[in-house]
């Protein structure tokens, strides 16, 4: 385990430097940090699901705990994203003579913003309910069932929403859609596709040394 | 199936014979609308719609929350040893679905009388509001079920359902505008996604249950 979690490590620290060096001009190198920010948020969200729908089938506390923890680094990269489109968006699509704050209502209604936002609501709201239930079997299955029916219908919403609404995203191209391989060059995808799996083996990373702090605190408590 | 009817039968005679809830209810959905009257007068169609689902919502969940949360435990357990998950729960989301049907209407006929009627199209925004209600009924009834097992109150079941329940909202919000003005005609896309999201939840509903329900 221990091996495999260094090999992942190293991966992850060689593949996460490497978005850094892209020699494109300015503000479309956000593309390598915000982008793959909500990449790796789904794809942690995703891991999470996986191990909620394994812990029911087998009932192991150790893949419920891994569902909680992939939820939370989730949860932390959703935040990222928000924070690196923020930046852009500031630079893009706020009308420079408002006051930022003052546009940010008419940002906002952007439908994948909207999604994104009710994904983090989803993810908050299962960390409450998690918390808020004291038996420990209880509220690992009661969690995961949570898990799951959330992820089922919010996923589909966040993906068909986008093509009913009308939408500013990607905006400054003015093509909207999420069209990866049509909006950017073949220079950049050389560059994207390794930011988006480093980017989301960095989140796996992160959330297998939470599990493994957790297991050592466990064990530290005779647990 | 038997066993489907027979539930949903004595939960219509549990209502029936403790009419305090469903007055209760109605007083809830009454007084929300009187206090929305008082606020504004003579809302325009967006206004009048999205004051329309945002009550719709809040009804829903004080109509759907007690259908769990007032069994006991130790009523639980009885029906446990009498019937499969799967018929308790189909039984209990088709009861709240039927108890929301009724409640949309009511409301509707509130807002038509206190708040004016925007409406263009009569028949097709009646039927938008029934699907509407059981959509929502459907979501937070197997949110209500989660909210009883882990003994919380509605506040939680809120908390989980709001925002599991916007896209919904937004969709249904979007066709149901519709209906205010003569140009546009009414999405049929829409309403099928609408439609595709109810067998969806119940179909979940009747996946995960079983895991909710044993102990």
């Amino acid at each position: 385990m221990t091996i495999l979690l260094l090999a992942y490590t190293f991966i992850a620290g060689l593949l996460g430097p490497v978005p850094r060096l892209p020699p494109l001009q300015e503000t479309i190198r956000n593309l390598y940090f915000h982008v793959c920010m909500w990449f790796a948020m789904m794809i942690l969200f995703m891991i999470s699901l996986v191990h909620s729908i394994r812990y029911l089938s087998t009932l192991q506390p150790k893949l419920d705990r891994a569902a909680r923890l992939y939820a939370g680094t989730g949860i932390l990269f959703g935040l990222l994203g928000y924070g690196t489109g923020a930046i852009w968006a500031s630079f893009t699509w706020a009308d420079p003579n408002i006051p930022l704050l003052d546009s940010f209502s008419t940002i906002a209604r952007d439908p994948k913003l909207i999604g994104a936002a009710v994904a983090l609501l989803v993810y908050a709201a299962y960390m409450i309910l998690r918390d808020s239930i004291n038996d420990i079997d209880k509220r690992a299955r009661i969690s995961a069932v949570y898990n799951i029916f959330a992820f089922v219908l919010l996923f589909p919403a966040i993906w068909i929403l986008p093509r009913v609404l009308p939408s500013l995203h990607p905006g400054n191209e003015g093509n909207p859609a999420l069209d990866v391989e049509n909006d950017i060059s073949a220079d950049m995808r050389i560059v994207f596709y390794p930011a988006v799996v480093g980017w989301t083996l960095l989140g796996i990373w992160i959330t297998q040394l939470k599990i493994r702090l957790q297991v050592l605190a466990g064990k530290k408590f005779g647990l | 199936m038997s066993h489907i009817f027979s539930l949903i039968k004595k939960d219509l005679l549990l209502e029936l014979r403790q009419q305090y809830s469903f007055y209760g209810l109605l007083l809830y959905g009454a007084a929300t609308l009187f206090l929305l009257f008082m606020a504004i007068e003579s809302p325009e169609a967006n206004i009048w719609n999205g004051l329309f689902w945002i009550t719709q919502l809040f009804i829903c969940i004080n109509a759907v929350a007690k259908a769990f949360l007032q069994e006991s435990r130790g009523r639980m357990l009885y029906y446990f040893t009498l019937n499969h998950p799967t018929s308790f729960i189909l039984a209990k989301l088709f009861y709240n679905g039927i108890l929301m049907l009724a409640m949309s209407a009511i409301s509707l006929l509130f807002f038509l009388v206190l708040m004016g009627n925007p409406v263009d199209k009569m028949g097709a925004f009646v039927g938008m509001v029934f699907l509407g209600g059981f959509s929502l009924s459907l979501v937070f009834g197997f949110l209500a079920a989660i909210a009883a097992r882990a003994q919380q109150n509605a506040a939680v079941m809120a908390i989980m359902g709001f925002p599991v329940i916007i896209p919904q909202v937004v969709l249904l919000m979007r066709l149901s505008s519709t209906a205010f003005s003569p140009l546009v005609s009414i999405p049929i896309p829409t309403i099928l996604l609408l439609l595709a999201l109810d067998a969806l939840v119940i179909l979940l509903a009747v996946i995960l249950f079983p895991f909710l329900w044993k102990d």
